[in-house]
């Protein structure tokens, strides 16, 4: 059984304008040890997935339906009291923002200390020494001094070390980083993302990340999921979506990257942009930008304005488009009828 | 690229506005501007509504001084709420004093703003030595108190024309001194807010666009500071009347023959201890309500307007 | 593109026409002590005017010549911005020179600048702060077409309004709304309208698609390429995104801390970076296709540019830094295929 199993996640906001829903039908695992990256564009609900894991999702949004399991134990039925000694403890976070983690009033030590204290029954003296060994696996320069130092007299590459080092504290068996690089600079980012990647596979460490950067996604994880509109309408192996995308938004976006294109040319731009969640439309979220919604024959295909997609399987890929089911589905028919 | 949307109207906009929202579900606010709408209705229809004139002497009957309230014994069917010491009657001259008072609170405060906003507005704008001498001065007029400042002028401007002349424009030097007296409270805010606008791009894109320093202010900074300065003036004009009664209470404010609420309180007040308290408890009890009304409409529009609260 | 506008536009270099914006030892300042008050100190007894000051830009020299799209790039702090501002006259220059079309215009009062500012416009990084959030699309677009030709007719006014929207892929019947009712990509397609709308010939665009979503940021990267085409604008591009100057450079310079280090035509610099800031910035790029890149691990960090390091500003973190490098200043310098690169290293022979 998979370490982490999420299934038919549900979540709304209670706006009001009305009930709007941020994640519908949002399903994945995630065994020991395993990288998934959640990509999508900002609106498509990628942070809210990571949020609700956690259940840190705060009014006006509620989870309002599915299962979250990890290691048998079902974290969205959980009481407050118990859910706090996974969260921080075997599932720990990671911000965009290192600010959002760090108090500004205390020193980088101080906080660690207590984050152990919270979590396990230690002495001072021997938090402080797991603290330096965290601050030295994470590579920063005279890591002793960094203890009594407060966030503001770090630069924001070191900062973001620390916060790798505070989330990798307590030896959790999943780390969840939002957007973790998307604020410093390229250079620093890569060196980041590197260490990373380097301490989840040294301790084997799962790492959800959630990322708009193709990039990194590719670079960093063995799974990923595109999110579209509140659903997930792509997941498989990294390389293989990345290789070889099979639903239209995730081609598109692929194929939108400068890398993708001849310097110079016109770059292949999705058209339209991503719809509000409150003004969703009808069928697949995605039909209003796809440019496969008529068949090569010339007739629409009226599922994509009426229907929802279900997943299709390709491979060892999953994919939500009515467009790829024909396509399987022809392809079967000319397999049966030699 | 190509849905088409109709163009909401300014109503529809009102309609669907977050102002609007919080409003239809707060009962206070719904309540406040109920009251204070009334009051300012009733006030500046008094003419109509006043059963008498109370600054026609000829309606004014001295043996019908110290009527009590309807409730009473002893009442007088003619003066529901009784009459005063010189024998006006006690509804009509609430309804003009609330008038005169709303009149200053209004005037002072719009003084005020029109001084402060553009001095805020100057000194968040152009900076340097003109924010340094405009927020200085700031500086030395919030050092001295209102009162201060009124009683001064007050006393300075009786001894020098004559206190006739005093009561004649007294609305007028009201308007003035507590204008005056008040502005930096504009210019602060106003200042504040500018210099968090003047950071943002559009503010650049109209510099680019070579627009000059006093058309980017008036018409693309100003307008984005709006809402501070809404909610400064819904306390300002609290503060306003506030000032106003107690400068009247102390004898520097209105004469008694034009009384605002502040002059009535005072006029009375030496009569609640001879058994005719109506003459300075209802008046205070309309000020205690109107000053109360605006200040909790005040703090409504704060909460609304908050930016860091209001997440669309 | 560029092949196209490079027959059009005769390279500066090759019969030596004039660039259309000269930057000339540029150096701005920004003090970070407060006003005059605020300076003074105590020390030793004595009352002292102490400044502290930002050092964003020093010495930059660059050309840019007609039609080109010169990017400039760097990481956060490195007075890209600073550059581009100064050029737009937003900020004025601590020392040195901005030439455009031959006139120096960066010690111009804002009315004589005035002609200039409709051949230069600027488009800004935020879509969701360049927009008045007061204005109307309409009245925000009409705004620079009456300064800058108050001789027009309202129906002229309103008619190039209509045109430039339809430029830039907006519906016309949006104007009557205000830019929050629109998406980041809307909003930044506005802004392009209001830069494009009084026809000017330069345009200095500061990081324009850094806050926009992948499928919009190429949605808007063709419409400034598209507008290049159609009108024959020069480009001044500031970015911290190498994908996006391959894409759409001429040329590109590098700026490290205030300082340029390399500037070349956007294929040399791609297939031989030379300065070794270059090479790590490049090496840093994730890429889709390669798994386990070995990108160039830079020690330390950007200093800050209150208290600048001695020599060459990237010596602390470059791998190839010696005594030379600690305590001299390298140049630009010419290399045989034009790039110039200010690295002793380079100049040297051994890099």
């Amino acid at each position: 059984m998979a370490l982490l199993e999420v299934s038919q996640l549900d979540v709304r906001f209670a706006l009001r304008q009305g009930e709007v829903r941020a994640l519908r039908d949002v399903s994945f695992t995630l065994d020991r040890g395993e990288r998934l990256g959640i990509v999508g564009e900002s609106g498509a609900g990628k942070s809210v997935a990571a949020f609700s894991l956690l259940n840190l999702i705060s009014r006006p949004g509620f989870i309002a339906g599915g299962r979250i399991v990890f290691d048998g134990q079902t974290l969205n039925t959980l009481s407050e009291r118990k859910l706090r000694k996974v969260r921080g403890n075997r599932i720990s976070m990671i911000f965009q923002d290192p600010m959002m983690t760090l108090n500004p009033v205390l020193s980088i030590g101080e906080q660690m200390v207590e984050c152990l204290k919270a979590h396990r029954r230690i002495s001072s003296k021997a938090a402080r020494a797991i603290a330096l060994d965290k601050l030295r696996q994470v590579q920063i320069p005279s890591p002793e001094k960094r203890l009594d130092q407060y966030p503001h007299e770090l630069s924001g590459g070191m900062r973001q070390r620390i916060i790798i080092a505070i989330a990798l504290l307590l030896d959790p068996d999943i780390i969840i980083a939002d957007e973790p690089t998307t604020a410093l600079d390229v250079t620093i980012q890569a060196e980041i993302m590197a260490l990373l990647l380097d301490l989840c596979e040294q301790h084997n460490v799962g790492l959800i990340l959630i990322t708009h950067d193709l990039g990194v996604v590719s670079q960093v994880t063995q799974r990923m999921l595109v999110m579209y509109a509140g659903r997930v309408i792509e997941q498989g192996p990294t390389r293989e979506i990345i290789n070889d995308p099979q639903h239209p938004y995730t081609q598109g976006l692929l194929n939108a990257l400068p890398q993708m294109a001849t310097p110079g040319e016109k770059l292949n731009q999705i058209r339209g942009s991503m719809p509000s969640l409150a003004k969703l439309p009808s069928g697949c979220a995605f039909h209003p930008r796809c440019d496969f919604m008529i068949r090569p024959s010339g007739e629409p295909r009226t599922a994509c304005t009426e229907q929802v997609p279900g997943f299709v399987g390709t491979g060892n890929c999953r994919v939500a488009c009515h467009m790829v089911a024909e396509m399987l589905e022809d392809r079967r028919l000319k397999e049966e009828t030699p | 690229m190509t849905t088409t949307t109709t163009t909401p109207s300014r109503w529809e906009r009102l309609r669907d506005s977050y102002v609007w929202y919080s409003f239809k579900r707060d009962r206070t606010a719904q309540l406040c501007l109920a009251i204070f709408l009334c009051l300012v209705v009733a006030a500046f229809a008094s003419p109509l509504i006043a059963p008498t004139d109370p600054y026609d002497l000829r309606q004014i009957d001295i043996l019908d001084s110290e009527l009590p309230p309807f409730w009473i014994d002893g009442a007088d069917d003619r003066y529901a709420l009784g009459t005063d010491a010189q024998g006006r009657d006690l509804w009509s001259i609430i309804l003009y004093g609330t008038r005169v008072s709303l009149l200053i609170g209004f005037g002072a405060v719009l003084l005020q703003a029109l001084i402060g906003v553009t001095f805020g507005l100057m000194a968040g704008y152009l900076g340097g030595r003109v924010d340094a001498i405009l927020m200085r001065l700031a500086d030395i007029q919030l050092s001295f108190s209102t009162l201060m400042v009124a009683i001064v002028v007050g006393a300075v401007v009786k001894a020098t024309m004559g206190s006739a002349f005093y009561s004649q424009y007294a609305v007028i030097m009201l308007i003035l001194i507590i204008g005056l007296a008040e502005w930096p409270q504009y210019a602060r805010t106003v200042r504040a807010s500018v210099l968090a606008e003047k950071g943002k791009e559009y503010v650049d894109a109209a510099r680019v666009m070579g627009l000059r320093s006093r058309r980017i202010m008036f018409r693309h900074v100003l307008p984005n500071t709006l809402s501070p300065i809404f909610v400064i003036s819904t306390v300002q004009i609290a503060n306003a009347i506030i000032s106003e009664a107690a400068l009247s209470f102390l004898g520097l404010g209105m004469p008694e023959t034009h009384p605002s609420l502040g002059s009535l309180i005072k006029a009375g007040f030496d009569y609640i201890q001879s058994g005719s308290w109506w003459i300075t408890l209802i008046p205070g009890a309309v000020l205690v309500v109107l000053v109360l009304s605006i200040n909790l409409l005040g703090d409504w529009l704060r909460d609304v307007m908050n930016p860091r609260l209001y997440k669309g | 593109m560029s092949a196209q506008a490079d027959n059009r536009i005769p390279v500066r270099d090759a019969d030596g026409a004039e660039p259309l914006l000269q930057i000339r030892g540029l150096k701005k300042r920004f003090s970070l002590s407060g006003d005059f008050l605020d300076q003074l100190r105590f020390k030793k007894g004595r009352l002292v005017r102490h400044q502290e000051h930002v050092h964003a830009i020093n010495g930059v020299n660059l050309d840019i010549a007609r039609g080109e799209a010169l990017c400039v790039v760097g990481e956060s702090g490195c007075g890209k911005s600073t550059v581009a501002r100064t050029v737009m006259g937003l900020l004025s220059p601590s020392e040195g020179e901005i030439h455009y079309d031959g006139a120096r215009i960066d010690h111009l009062s804002s009315r004589k600048l005035l002609p200039y500012r409709k051949r230069m416009q600027m488009i800004f990084q935020n879509p969701y702060a360049s927009l008045n959030p007061r204005m109307t699309i309409q009245q925000t677009l009409e705004e620079p077409l009456r300064l800058h030709h108050p001789e027009w007719s309202r129906a002229q006014v309103t008619d190039k309004v209509t045109t430039v929207m339809q430029s830039v892929g907006i519906d016309p019947d949006w104007g009557k709304r205000f830019g929050h009712e629109f998406s980041g990509g809307q909003r930044q397609r506005i802004a392009i309208a209001r830069a494009l709308a009084v026809d000017p010939e330069f345009i200095v665009a500061d990081e324009p698609i850094s806050a926009l979503d992948v499928s919009i940021q190429a949605q808007v990267l063709n419409l400034l390429m598209d507008a290049q085409r159609e009108r024959h604008l020069t480009y001044l591009f500031i970015t911290h995104d190498l994908a996006v100057v391959e894409h759409f450079g001429t040329r590109v310079a590098v700026m490290y801390l205030g300082t340029v280090c390399e500037v070349a035509t956007t294929a040399t610099l791609f297939d031989k970076p030379r300065h070794p800031y270059t090479q790590a910035l490049l090496s840093a790029i994730p890429r889709l296709k390669d798994d386990r890149p070995q990108h160039i691990r830079l020690s330390g960090e950007v200093p800050t540019p209150v208290n600048l390091p001695s020599g060459c500003v990237f010596h602390g973190r470059c791998p190839h830094a010696n005594a030379r490098c600690k305590q001299e200043i390298p140049a630009l310098v010419t290399q045989t295929d034009g790039t110039r690169v200010a690295c002793h290293g380079v100049e040297e022979g051994r890099l």
